[in-house]
Protein backbone atom coordinates (compact mmCIF):
# COMPACT_ATOMS: atom_id res chain seq x y z
CA UNK A 1 0.00 0.00 0.00
CA UNK A 2 1.83 2.95 -0.74
CA UNK A 3 2.00 6.11 1.34
CA UNK A 4 0.27 8.66 0.04
CA UNK A 5 -1.76 8.54 -3.27
CA UNK A 6 -2.18 11.34 -5.76
CA UNK A 7 -4.92 11.24 -7.92
CA UNK A 8 -6.45 13.04 -10.65
CA UNK A 9 -5.33 16.42 -9.04
CA UNK A 10 -6.41 19.72 -10.44
CA UNK A 11 -6.28 23.33 -9.31
CA UNK A 12 -6.85 26.83 -11.28
CA UNK A 13 -5.98 30.27 -10.33
CA UNK A 14 -8.40 32.14 -12.33
CA UNK A 15 -7.33 31.17 -15.84
CA UNK A 16 -4.37 29.45 -14.93
CA UNK A 17 -4.57 25.80 -14.94
CA UNK A 18 -1.54 25.13 -12.14
CA UNK A 19 -2.17 21.45 -11.93
CA UNK A 20 -4.14 19.29 -14.14
CA UNK A 21 -5.19 15.73 -14.00
CA UNK A 22 -1.87 15.10 -11.62
CA UNK A 23 -1.42 11.72 -10.42
CA UNK A 24 1.55 10.11 -8.38
CA UNK A 25 2.64 7.76 -5.42
CA UNK A 26 4.71 7.69 -2.79
CA UNK A 27 5.90 4.41 -1.77
CA UNK A 28 7.13 3.43 2.11
CA UNK A 29 10.23 4.75 2.72
CA UNK A 30 11.13 6.30 -0.89
CA UNK A 31 12.49 9.23 -1.95
CA UNK A 32 10.66 10.65 -4.79
CA UNK A 33 11.95 13.59 -6.91
CA UNK A 34 10.11 16.48 -8.52
CA UNK A 35 11.40 18.31 -11.50
CA UNK A 36 9.90 20.47 -13.98
CA UNK A 37 10.96 24.44 -15.44
CA UNK A 38 9.82 27.25 -13.00
CA UNK A 39 6.16 28.00 -12.93
CA UNK A 40 5.10 23.87 -13.62
CA UNK A 41 3.27 23.62 -10.65
CA UNK A 42 5.92 21.89 -8.09
CA UNK A 43 5.33 24.26 -5.04
CA UNK A 44 1.13 23.93 -6.07
CA UNK A 45 1.36 20.64 -5.32
CA UNK A 46 3.28 21.14 -1.93
CA UNK A 47 0.53 23.47 -1.03
CA UNK A 48 -2.22 21.10 -2.33
CA UNK A 49 -0.58 17.92 -0.16
CA UNK A 50 -0.07 20.35 2.95
CA UNK A 51 -3.56 21.86 3.01
CA UNK A 52 -2.50 25.15 2.31
CA UNK A 53 -4.77 25.26 -0.70
CA UNK A 54 -7.78 23.57 -1.92
CA UNK A 55 -7.67 21.33 -4.57
CA UNK A 56 -10.54 21.55 -7.45
CA UNK A 57 -10.87 18.28 -8.22
CA UNK A 58 -8.58 14.91 -7.31
CA UNK A 59 -7.82 12.93 -4.62
CA UNK A 60 -5.17 12.73 -1.91
CA UNK A 61 -4.55 9.75 0.72
CA UNK A 62 -1.95 9.41 2.84
CA UNK A 63 -1.83 6.15 4.87
CA UNK A 64 -5.23 5.10 3.41
CA UNK A 65 -7.19 8.53 4.46
CA UNK A 66 -7.78 11.29 2.72
CA UNK A 67 -6.56 14.73 2.93
CA UNK A 68 -8.49 16.63 1.39
CA UNK A 69 -10.61 19.64 3.17
CA UNK A 70 -8.31 19.22 6.29
CA UNK A 71 -6.67 21.79 7.61
CA UNK A 72 -2.94 22.29 7.48
CA UNK A 73 -2.16 21.50 11.56
CA UNK A 74 -4.76 18.64 11.25
CA UNK A 75 -2.87 17.22 8.11
CA UNK A 76 0.47 17.69 10.49
CA UNK A 77 -0.96 15.95 12.97
CA UNK A 78 -1.59 13.12 10.52
CA UNK A 79 2.20 12.99 10.00
CA UNK A 80 3.33 15.22 6.77
CA UNK A 81 5.93 17.68 7.26
CA UNK A 82 7.37 20.27 5.31
CA UNK A 83 9.81 23.13 4.70
CA UNK A 84 9.37 26.18 2.20
CA UNK A 85 11.33 27.32 -1.02
CA UNK A 86 11.53 30.64 0.65
CA UNK A 87 12.24 29.70 4.08
CA UNK A 88 9.14 30.65 6.33
CA UNK A 89 10.72 30.59 9.90
CA UNK A 90 9.97 32.17 13.45
CA UNK A 91 12.38 34.93 13.23
CA UNK A 92 12.36 36.38 16.27
CA UNK A 93 13.21 33.05 18.25
CA UNK A 94 16.26 31.53 18.71
CA UNK A 95 16.71 28.13 16.86
CA UNK A 96 16.40 25.88 19.33
CA UNK A 97 13.14 27.35 19.82
CA UNK A 98 12.32 26.85 16.55
CA UNK A 99 13.24 23.59 16.44
CA UNK A 100 10.84 22.90 19.62
CA UNK A 101 8.27 24.42 17.49
CA UNK A 102 8.50 21.35 15.41
CA UNK A 103 7.40 19.22 18.54
CA UNK A 104 3.98 21.48 19.31
CA UNK A 105 2.11 18.69 17.22
CA UNK A 106 3.91 16.04 20.25
CA UNK A 107 3.26 17.69 23.59
CA UNK A 108 -0.16 16.79 25.01
CA UNK A 109 -1.70 19.79 25.51
CA UNK A 110 -2.36 20.87 28.79
CA UNK A 111 -2.50 24.60 29.98
CA UNK A 112 -2.12 23.30 33.30
CA UNK A 113 1.08 21.63 33.07
CA UNK A 114 2.37 25.17 31.07
CA UNK A 115 1.39 27.19 34.06
CA UNK A 116 2.59 25.29 36.98
CA UNK A 117 6.11 25.10 34.97
CA UNK A 118 5.52 21.07 34.69
CA UNK A 119 8.31 20.94 32.65
CA UNK A 120 9.23 16.72 32.38
CA UNK A 121 7.74 16.56 28.85
CA UNK A 122 9.13 19.70 27.64
CA UNK A 123 12.28 18.11 28.70
CA UNK A 124 11.86 14.91 26.63
CA UNK A 125 10.99 17.31 23.54
CA UNK A 126 14.22 18.79 24.17
CA UNK A 127 16.35 15.72 23.90
CA UNK A 128 14.81 14.99 20.77
CA UNK A 129 15.67 18.82 19.68
CA UNK A 130 19.03 18.22 20.40
CA UNK A 131 19.37 15.45 18.32
CA UNK A 132 18.55 17.05 15.40
CA UNK A 133 20.91 19.66 16.53
CA UNK A 134 23.77 17.03 16.81
CA UNK A 135 22.64 15.79 13.51
CA UNK A 136 22.89 19.44 11.30
CA UNK A 137 25.63 20.83 12.72
CA UNK A 138 23.51 23.51 14.57
CA UNK A 139 25.54 23.59 17.77
CA UNK A 140 26.88 26.81 17.56
CA UNK A 141 23.78 28.42 16.62
CA UNK A 142 21.68 27.02 19.08
CA UNK A 143 20.67 30.42 21.19
CA UNK A 144 21.14 32.36 18.02
CA UNK A 145 17.90 34.36 16.70
CA UNK A 146 17.20 32.96 13.51
CA UNK A 147 17.21 35.89 11.87
CA UNK A 148 20.75 36.83 12.60
CA UNK A 149 21.78 33.65 11.22
CA UNK A 150 22.87 33.41 7.56
CA UNK A 151 21.06 31.81 4.57
CA UNK A 152 22.90 27.90 4.93
CA UNK A 153 22.22 27.67 8.49
CA UNK A 154 18.65 28.95 8.49
CA UNK A 155 17.84 26.54 5.33
CA UNK A 156 18.95 23.72 8.11
CA UNK A 157 16.81 25.13 10.73
CA UNK A 158 14.11 24.58 8.42
CA UNK A 159 14.84 20.93 7.56
CA UNK A 160 15.10 20.79 11.21
CA UNK A 161 12.05 21.90 12.50
CA UNK A 162 10.38 19.67 9.76
CA UNK A 163 12.24 16.78 10.70
CA UNK A 164 11.48 17.73 14.62
CA UNK A 165 7.89 16.53 13.48
CA UNK A 166 8.94 13.20 13.48
CA UNK A 167 6.70 12.25 9.92
CA UNK A 168 5.88 9.89 7.86
CA UNK A 169 6.45 12.10 4.63
CA UNK A 170 9.03 15.28 4.53
CA UNK A 171 8.03 17.60 1.66
CA UNK A 172 10.84 19.74 1.14
CA UNK A 173 10.92 22.73 -1.73
CA UNK A 174 14.27 22.80 -2.76
CA UNK A 175 16.36 22.17 0.38
CA UNK A 176 19.48 22.88 -1.50
CA UNK A 177 18.82 26.40 -3.56
CA UNK A 178 20.65 29.34 -3.25
CA UNK A 179 23.59 27.14 -1.09
CA UNK A 180 27.12 27.39 -1.78
CA UNK A 181 28.45 24.02 -3.47
CA UNK A 182 29.64 23.02 -0.35
CA UNK A 183 26.84 23.06 1.52
CA UNK A 184 24.93 21.62 -1.21
CA UNK A 185 26.51 18.08 -0.48
CA UNK A 186 26.28 18.23 3.05
CA UNK A 187 22.60 18.64 2.58
CA UNK A 188 22.39 16.14 -0.12
CA UNK A 189 24.44 13.54 2.05
CA UNK A 190 21.91 14.46 5.33
CA UNK A 191 18.84 13.91 2.89
CA UNK A 192 20.19 10.80 2.43
CA UNK A 193 20.74 9.76 5.86
CA UNK A 194 17.02 11.39 6.89
CA UNK A 195 15.59 7.79 5.36
CA UNK A 196 17.60 5.71 7.36
CA UNK A 197 17.73 7.44 10.75
CA UNK A 198 13.86 8.48 10.54
CA UNK A 199 12.52 6.01 8.49
CA UNK A 200 10.73 8.68 6.68
CA UNK A 201 9.37 8.70 2.75
CA UNK A 202 10.73 11.93 1.07
CA UNK A 203 9.01 14.02 -1.76
CA UNK A 204 11.49 16.18 -3.07
CA UNK A 205 11.17 19.05 -5.31
CA UNK A 206 14.48 20.11 -6.98
CA UNK A 207 16.15 22.19 -9.65
CA UNK A 208 19.48 21.16 -9.29
CA UNK A 209 19.07 17.90 -11.80
CA UNK A 210 22.59 16.05 -11.34
CA UNK A 211 21.56 15.80 -7.02
CA UNK A 212 17.72 15.09 -7.72
CA UNK A 213 18.51 12.41 -9.85
CA UNK A 214 22.08 11.18 -7.53
CA UNK A 215 18.94 11.33 -4.25
CA UNK A 216 15.56 10.07 -5.96
CA UNK A 217 14.82 6.22 -6.04
CA UNK A 218 12.02 7.78 -8.86
CA UNK A 219 11.35 10.73 -10.09
CA UNK A 220 8.25 12.51 -11.78
CA UNK A 221 8.01 15.64 -14.00
CA UNK A 222 5.68 18.08 -14.47
CA UNK A 223 5.59 21.06 -17.09
CA UNK A 224 2.72 23.27 -17.26
CA UNK A 225 1.02 21.24 -14.49
CA UNK A 226 1.00 18.34 -16.60
CA UNK A 227 2.56 14.94 -15.47
CA UNK A 228 5.10 14.86 -18.56
CA UNK A 229 7.27 11.93 -17.32
CA UNK A 230 7.73 9.28 -14.54
CA UNK A 231 10.30 6.40 -14.08
CA UNK A 232 14.08 5.84 -12.61
CA UNK A 233 15.82 9.49 -12.32
CA UNK A 234 17.80 8.05 -16.13
CA UNK A 235 14.59 7.42 -18.19
CA UNK A 236 13.03 10.55 -17.04
CA UNK A 237 15.94 12.51 -18.28
CA UNK A 238 15.68 10.48 -21.23
CA UNK A 239 12.10 11.44 -22.10
CA UNK A 240 11.75 13.57 -24.99
CA UNK A 241 9.22 16.21 -23.31
CA UNK A 242 11.38 16.60 -20.61
CA UNK A 243 14.58 18.17 -22.68
CA UNK A 244 11.54 19.67 -24.84
CA UNK A 245 10.52 21.57 -21.63
CA UNK A 246 13.86 22.41 -20.36
CA UNK A 247 15.88 22.95 -23.14
CA UNK A 248 13.35 23.74 -25.68
CA UNK A 249 12.47 22.78 -29.24
CA UNK A 250 15.73 23.06 -32.07
CA UNK B 1 30.31 32.29 31.82
CA UNK B 2 27.71 30.33 32.39
CA UNK B 3 27.78 26.78 31.30
CA UNK B 4 24.44 24.73 31.34
CA UNK B 5 24.99 21.28 32.04
CA UNK B 6 21.55 19.76 32.10
CA UNK B 7 17.95 20.74 31.26
CA UNK B 8 16.64 21.29 34.36
CA UNK B 9 19.09 24.24 34.58
CA UNK B 10 18.12 25.51 30.74
CA UNK B 11 14.70 25.73 31.78
CA UNK B 12 14.94 27.80 35.58
CA UNK B 13 13.71 31.08 35.69
CA UNK B 14 16.04 32.73 36.64
CA UNK B 15 19.65 31.49 35.62
CA UNK B 16 22.29 33.86 35.94
CA UNK B 17 23.14 33.77 39.61
CA UNK B 18 23.64 37.41 39.33
CA UNK B 19 19.92 38.25 37.81
CA UNK B 20 19.09 36.19 40.68
CA UNK B 21 20.77 38.57 43.61
CA UNK B 22 19.13 41.65 41.17
CA UNK B 23 15.47 40.54 41.20
CA UNK B 24 15.92 39.62 44.81
CA UNK B 25 16.62 42.55 46.18
CA UNK B 26 13.97 44.39 44.12
CA UNK B 27 11.20 42.07 45.38
CA UNK B 28 12.73 42.58 48.93
CA UNK B 29 12.63 46.47 48.56
CA UNK B 30 9.11 46.55 47.64
CA UNK B 31 8.24 44.06 50.48
CA UNK B 32 10.09 46.68 52.49
CA UNK B 33 8.31 49.75 50.50
CA UNK B 34 5.51 50.28 52.95
CA UNK B 35 7.93 50.95 56.15
CA UNK B 36 9.63 54.42 54.54
CA UNK B 37 7.92 55.23 51.65
CA UNK B 38 5.20 58.62 52.14
CA UNK B 39 1.06 57.37 51.41
CA UNK B 40 1.08 58.04 48.09
CA UNK B 41 3.62 56.63 46.67
CA UNK B 42 2.26 53.33 48.27
CA UNK B 43 -0.86 54.26 47.16
CA UNK B 44 0.64 54.58 43.81
CA UNK B 45 2.50 51.17 43.85
CA UNK B 46 -0.59 49.53 44.86
CA UNK B 47 -2.56 50.47 41.37
CA UNK B 48 0.68 49.99 39.31
CA UNK B 49 0.37 46.11 40.20
CA UNK B 50 -3.26 46.14 39.69
CA UNK B 51 -2.25 47.69 36.05
CA UNK B 52 0.59 45.89 35.67
CA UNK B 53 -1.74 42.28 35.56
CA UNK B 54 -4.20 43.77 32.72
CA UNK B 55 -0.85 45.05 30.45
CA UNK B 56 0.62 41.45 30.89
CA UNK B 57 -2.30 39.73 29.88
CA UNK B 58 -2.59 42.86 26.64
CA UNK B 59 0.94 41.95 26.32
CA UNK B 60 -0.05 38.27 25.53
CA UNK B 61 -1.73 39.06 23.05
CA UNK B 62 -0.24 42.29 21.17
CA UNK B 63 3.04 41.79 21.95
CA UNK B 64 3.35 38.13 21.45
CA UNK B 65 0.74 36.33 19.45
CA UNK B 66 0.67 39.93 17.53
CA UNK B 67 -3.26 40.51 17.45
CA UNK B 68 -4.16 44.13 18.07
CA UNK B 69 -6.92 44.88 20.58
CA UNK B 70 -8.35 48.27 21.12
CA UNK B 71 -11.39 46.62 23.09
CA UNK B 72 -9.73 46.18 26.25
CA UNK B 73 -11.94 48.46 28.09
CA UNK B 74 -14.64 46.49 27.55
CA UNK B 75 -12.79 43.43 28.77
CA UNK B 76 -11.92 45.55 31.99
CA UNK B 77 -15.90 47.02 32.41
CA UNK B 78 -17.06 43.37 31.71
CA UNK B 79 -14.61 41.53 34.83
CA UNK B 80 -14.98 45.14 36.95
CA UNK B 81 -18.98 44.51 36.79
CA UNK B 82 -19.46 41.36 37.37
CA UNK B 83 -16.91 41.07 40.32
CA UNK B 84 -19.16 44.24 41.71
CA UNK B 85 -22.20 42.26 41.29
CA UNK B 86 -20.82 38.94 42.55
CA UNK B 87 -19.75 40.52 45.68
CA UNK B 88 -23.10 42.78 46.24
CA UNK B 89 -24.21 38.89 46.35
CA UNK B 90 -22.29 37.86 49.39
CA UNK B 91 -19.82 35.63 47.24
CA UNK B 92 -16.41 36.08 48.67
CA UNK B 93 -13.19 37.85 47.04
CA UNK B 94 -11.59 34.98 45.58
CA UNK B 95 -14.44 33.47 43.66
CA UNK B 96 -15.63 37.01 42.87
CA UNK B 97 -12.39 37.71 41.28
CA UNK B 98 -12.32 33.68 39.04
CA UNK B 99 -15.85 35.00 38.25
CA UNK B 100 -14.65 38.30 37.19
CA UNK B 101 -11.49 36.71 34.91
CA UNK B 102 -13.84 34.03 33.73
CA UNK B 103 -16.88 36.57 32.21
CA UNK B 104 -14.12 38.61 30.49
CA UNK B 105 -12.17 35.56 29.02
CA UNK B 106 -15.72 34.25 28.01
CA UNK B 107 -16.19 37.68 26.19
CA UNK B 108 -12.78 37.09 24.65
CA UNK B 109 -13.39 33.88 23.02
CA UNK B 110 -16.16 35.95 21.40
CA UNK B 111 -14.55 38.76 20.67
CA UNK B 112 -12.09 36.76 19.21
CA UNK B 113 -13.44 34.96 16.72
CA UNK B 114 -13.32 37.89 14.08
CA UNK B 115 -9.30 37.66 14.74
CA UNK B 116 -9.63 34.18 12.43
CA UNK B 117 -10.97 36.25 9.38
CA UNK B 118 -9.06 39.87 10.29
CA UNK B 119 -5.97 40.99 10.70
CA UNK B 120 -4.49 44.03 11.72
CA UNK B 121 -5.93 47.24 11.48
CA UNK B 122 -9.51 46.09 10.60
CA UNK B 123 -9.21 43.56 13.50
CA UNK B 124 -8.10 46.91 15.51
CA UNK B 125 -10.95 48.66 14.55
CA UNK B 126 -13.56 45.98 15.16
CA UNK B 127 -12.23 45.11 18.92
CA UNK B 128 -12.18 48.89 18.79
CA UNK B 129 -16.14 48.79 17.90
CA UNK B 130 -16.62 46.05 21.13
CA UNK B 131 -14.83 47.91 23.60
CA UNK B 132 -16.77 51.33 22.53
CA UNK B 133 -20.19 48.83 22.66
CA UNK B 134 -19.64 48.05 26.11
CA UNK B 135 -19.09 51.44 27.49
CA UNK B 136 -22.40 52.35 26.00
CA UNK B 137 -24.91 49.40 27.09
CA UNK B 138 -22.87 49.71 30.63
CA UNK B 139 -23.85 53.48 30.76
CA UNK B 140 -27.41 53.11 29.34
CA UNK B 141 -28.36 50.33 31.37
CA UNK B 142 -28.97 51.36 35.21
CA UNK B 143 -29.57 47.39 36.21
CA UNK B 144 -25.88 46.95 34.93
CA UNK B 145 -23.93 49.89 36.07
CA UNK B 146 -25.60 49.92 39.13
CA UNK B 147 -27.37 53.27 38.67
CA UNK B 148 -26.56 56.89 38.92
CA UNK B 149 -24.70 56.39 41.96
CA UNK B 150 -22.64 53.45 40.56
CA UNK B 151 -22.01 50.41 42.03
CA UNK B 152 -20.84 49.81 46.01
CA UNK B 153 -17.91 47.26 46.48
CA UNK B 154 -17.29 46.16 49.98
CA UNK B 155 -14.33 46.79 50.31
CA UNK B 156 -11.31 44.34 51.89
CA UNK B 157 -11.20 44.35 55.98
CA UNK B 158 -7.04 44.65 56.61
CA UNK B 159 -6.23 41.36 58.81
CA UNK B 160 -2.70 41.19 60.63
CA UNK B 161 -3.09 44.48 62.21
CA UNK B 162 -1.88 46.17 58.94
CA UNK B 163 -3.10 49.35 57.81
CA UNK B 164 -5.37 49.60 55.38
CA UNK B 165 -3.17 51.05 52.68
CA UNK B 166 -0.36 48.99 53.75
CA UNK B 167 -2.68 45.62 53.66
CA UNK B 168 -4.07 47.15 50.18
CA UNK B 169 -0.39 47.40 49.40
CA UNK B 170 0.74 43.51 49.86
CA UNK B 171 -2.54 41.62 48.96
CA UNK B 172 -2.21 43.41 45.33
CA UNK B 173 1.55 42.71 45.46
CA UNK B 174 1.14 39.13 45.98
CA UNK B 175 -1.48 38.96 43.26
CA UNK B 176 0.47 40.93 40.54
CA UNK B 177 3.42 38.11 41.47
CA UNK B 178 0.95 35.60 41.42
CA UNK B 179 -0.02 36.67 37.34
CA UNK B 180 3.55 37.73 36.87
CA UNK B 181 4.84 34.52 37.26
CA UNK B 182 1.96 32.83 35.29
CA UNK B 183 3.17 35.12 32.07
CA UNK B 184 6.46 33.63 32.49
CA UNK B 185 5.31 30.26 32.49
CA UNK B 186 3.00 30.60 29.86
CA UNK B 187 5.78 32.53 27.25
CA UNK B 188 8.16 30.04 28.09
CA UNK B 189 5.91 26.73 27.25
CA UNK B 190 4.72 25.02 24.48
CA UNK B 191 1.55 27.69 24.39
CA UNK B 192 4.04 30.76 24.44
CA UNK B 193 5.86 29.19 21.38
CA UNK B 194 3.21 28.69 19.31
CA UNK B 195 1.63 32.29 20.24
CA UNK B 196 4.77 34.07 19.00
CA UNK B 197 4.80 31.48 15.93
CA UNK B 198 1.15 32.55 15.27
CA UNK B 199 2.65 36.43 15.31
CA UNK B 200 5.77 35.42 13.02
CA UNK B 201 4.57 33.62 10.47
CA UNK B 202 1.26 32.44 10.73
CA UNK B 203 1.46 29.84 7.66
CA UNK B 204 4.31 28.40 9.20
CA UNK B 205 2.43 28.01 12.42
CA UNK B 206 -0.26 25.98 10.90
CA UNK B 207 1.73 23.93 8.29
CA UNK B 208 3.73 22.51 11.83
CA UNK B 209 0.85 21.50 13.44
CA UNK B 210 -0.54 24.84 15.75
CA UNK B 211 -3.95 25.26 15.29
CA UNK B 212 -4.65 28.74 15.03
CA UNK B 213 -8.56 28.85 15.74
CA UNK B 214 -7.62 27.66 19.15
CA UNK B 215 -4.39 29.54 19.63
CA UNK B 216 -5.95 32.37 18.59
CA UNK B 217 -8.57 32.52 20.91
CA UNK B 218 -6.89 31.20 23.41
CA UNK B 219 -4.96 34.10 23.58
CA UNK B 220 -8.00 36.00 23.45
CA UNK B 221 -8.87 34.27 26.64
CA UNK B 222 -5.65 34.60 28.52
CA UNK B 223 -5.37 38.24 28.04
CA UNK B 224 -9.00 38.66 28.61
CA UNK B 225 -9.39 37.10 31.39
CA UNK B 226 -6.22 39.15 32.79
CA UNK B 227 -7.97 42.31 31.85
CA UNK B 228 -10.82 40.67 33.76
CA UNK B 229 -8.84 40.20 36.88
CA UNK B 230 -7.43 43.94 36.50
CA UNK B 231 -11.19 45.38 36.60
CA UNK B 232 -12.46 42.84 39.37
CA UNK B 233 -9.19 43.93 41.43
CA UNK B 234 -9.67 47.91 40.66
CA UNK B 235 -13.69 47.50 42.05
CA UNK B 236 -11.84 46.03 44.49
CA UNK B 237 -9.37 48.84 45.65
CA UNK B 238 -11.59 51.54 45.14
CA UNK B 239 -14.98 50.11 46.73
CA UNK B 240 -17.14 51.67 43.48
CA UNK B 241 -17.15 51.41 39.59
CA UNK B 242 -19.09 53.42 37.35
CA UNK B 243 -19.09 53.27 33.64
CA UNK B 244 -17.25 56.49 32.53
CA UNK B 245 -13.87 54.38 34.57
CA UNK B 246 -14.21 52.29 31.01
CA UNK B 247 -14.03 54.63 28.17
CA UNK B 248 -12.38 54.26 24.97
CA UNK B 249 -9.52 56.29 26.33
CA UNK B 250 -8.88 53.45 29.06
CA UNK B 251 -8.15 51.27 26.24
CA UNK B 252 -5.62 53.28 24.62
CA UNK B 253 -3.76 53.74 27.81
CA UNK B 254 -3.85 50.30 28.36
CA UNK B 255 -2.48 49.99 24.61
CA UNK B 256 0.16 52.81 25.35
CA UNK B 257 1.45 50.73 28.13
CA UNK B 258 2.08 47.73 26.29
CA UNK B 259 3.91 49.94 23.45
CA UNK B 260 6.09 52.12 25.77
CA UNK B 261 7.03 49.22 28.18
CA UNK B 262 8.24 46.94 25.49
CA UNK B 263 5.77 44.59 22.62
CA UNK B 264 6.86 40.75 23.80
CA UNK B 265 8.17 41.39 27.42
CA UNK B 266 6.91 40.90 30.78
CA UNK B 267 9.54 43.00 32.46
CA UNK B 268 8.24 45.88 30.12
CA UNK B 269 4.59 45.40 30.82
CA UNK B 270 5.38 46.28 34.05
CA UNK B 271 7.40 49.09 33.32
CA UNK B 272 4.70 50.30 30.90
CA UNK B 273 2.01 50.08 33.97
CA UNK B 274 4.01 52.20 35.92
CA UNK B 275 4.62 54.51 33.06
CA UNK B 276 0.89 54.96 32.59
CA UNK B 277 0.40 55.15 36.09
CA UNK B 278 3.24 58.12 36.87
CA UNK B 279 2.91 60.15 34.10
CA UNK B 280 -0.58 61.35 35.12
CA UNK B 281 0.49 61.57 38.49
CA UNK B 282 3.37 63.64 37.74
CA UNK B 283 1.56 66.09 35.44
CA UNK B 284 -1.30 66.06 37.84
CA UNK B 285 -0.96 69.88 38.01
CA UNK B 286 -1.59 70.13 34.46
CA UNK B 287 -4.29 67.41 33.43
CA UNK B 288 -5.23 68.73 29.98
CA UNK B 289 -1.46 68.18 29.25
CA UNK B 290 -1.31 64.34 30.20
CA UNK B 291 -2.90 62.91 27.00
CA UNK B 292 -0.28 65.26 25.11
CA UNK B 293 2.76 63.94 26.77
CA UNK B 294 1.72 60.14 26.17
CA UNK B 295 1.32 61.04 22.58
CA UNK B 296 5.01 62.61 22.17
CA UNK B 297 6.18 59.73 23.95
CA UNK B 298 4.62 57.04 22.13
CA UNK B 299 6.10 59.06 18.72
CA UNK B 300 9.42 59.42 20.48
CA UNK B 301 9.84 55.18 21.15
CA UNK B 302 8.42 54.54 18.30
CA UNK B 303 11.22 56.74 16.38
CA UNK B 304 14.15 55.71 19.03
CA UNK B 305 13.09 52.89 21.07
CA UNK B 306 10.71 50.59 19.24
CA UNK B 307 11.62 47.78 21.40
CA UNK B 308 10.24 50.50 24.25
CA UNK B 309 11.37 51.07 27.99
CA UNK B 310 12.42 47.18 28.62
CA UNK B 311 14.74 47.65 25.08
CA UNK B 312 16.57 50.59 26.60
CA UNK B 313 17.15 48.46 29.66
CA UNK B 314 18.44 46.06 28.17
CA UNK B 315 20.70 47.88 26.10
CA UNK B 316 22.02 49.67 29.07
CA UNK B 317 22.63 46.23 30.57
CA UNK B 318 24.48 45.21 27.96
CA UNK B 319 26.80 48.21 27.75
CA UNK B 320 27.64 47.83 31.60
CA UNK B 321 28.11 44.08 30.99
CA UNK B 322 31.47 45.20 29.55
CA UNK B 323 31.99 48.22 31.58
CA UNK B 324 34.45 50.13 31.84
CA UNK B 325 35.52 48.33 28.23
CA UNK B 326 34.50 49.46 25.49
Amino acid sequence: MPLLEVDDLSISFGGIQALAEVDFQVENGEILSVIGPNGSGKTTMFNCISGVYRPDEGLIRFREKSLLGLSPDSIAHRGVARTFQNLRLFLHMTVVDNLLLGRHIKFHKNLIHALLRLRREEIRHREVVEEIIDFLDLQAYRQTRVSDCPYGVQKRVEMGRALAMEPHLLLLDEPISGLTSEEKEETAYRINEIRGRYKTSILLVEHDLRIASRLADRMIALDYGKKIAEGSPEEVQRTPEVIKAYLGED
Amino acid sequence: MDLIENYKQELQLIRKPWTRVWVGAFVLLLLLLPWFAPEYIIYTSTLIFIYAVGVQGQNLLIGYTGQISFGQAGFLAIGAFTFGHLSRFGIPWPIGLLGAGLAAGLFGILVGFPSLRLKGPYLAIATLGFGIAVYQIFANSELLSGGRMGLVIQKLEPIFGLSRLNFNYYFYFLIALVFTLATYNIISSYVGRAFIAIRDNDIAAEVIGVNLTRYKLLAFAVSSFYTGIQGGLYGLLLGYLEPNMFTFMESITLFVAVIIGGLASVEGSIMGAAFVILVPQFFSEFKEMVPVVFGVTILLVLIFEPLGLYGRWFKMRLYFRNWPLR
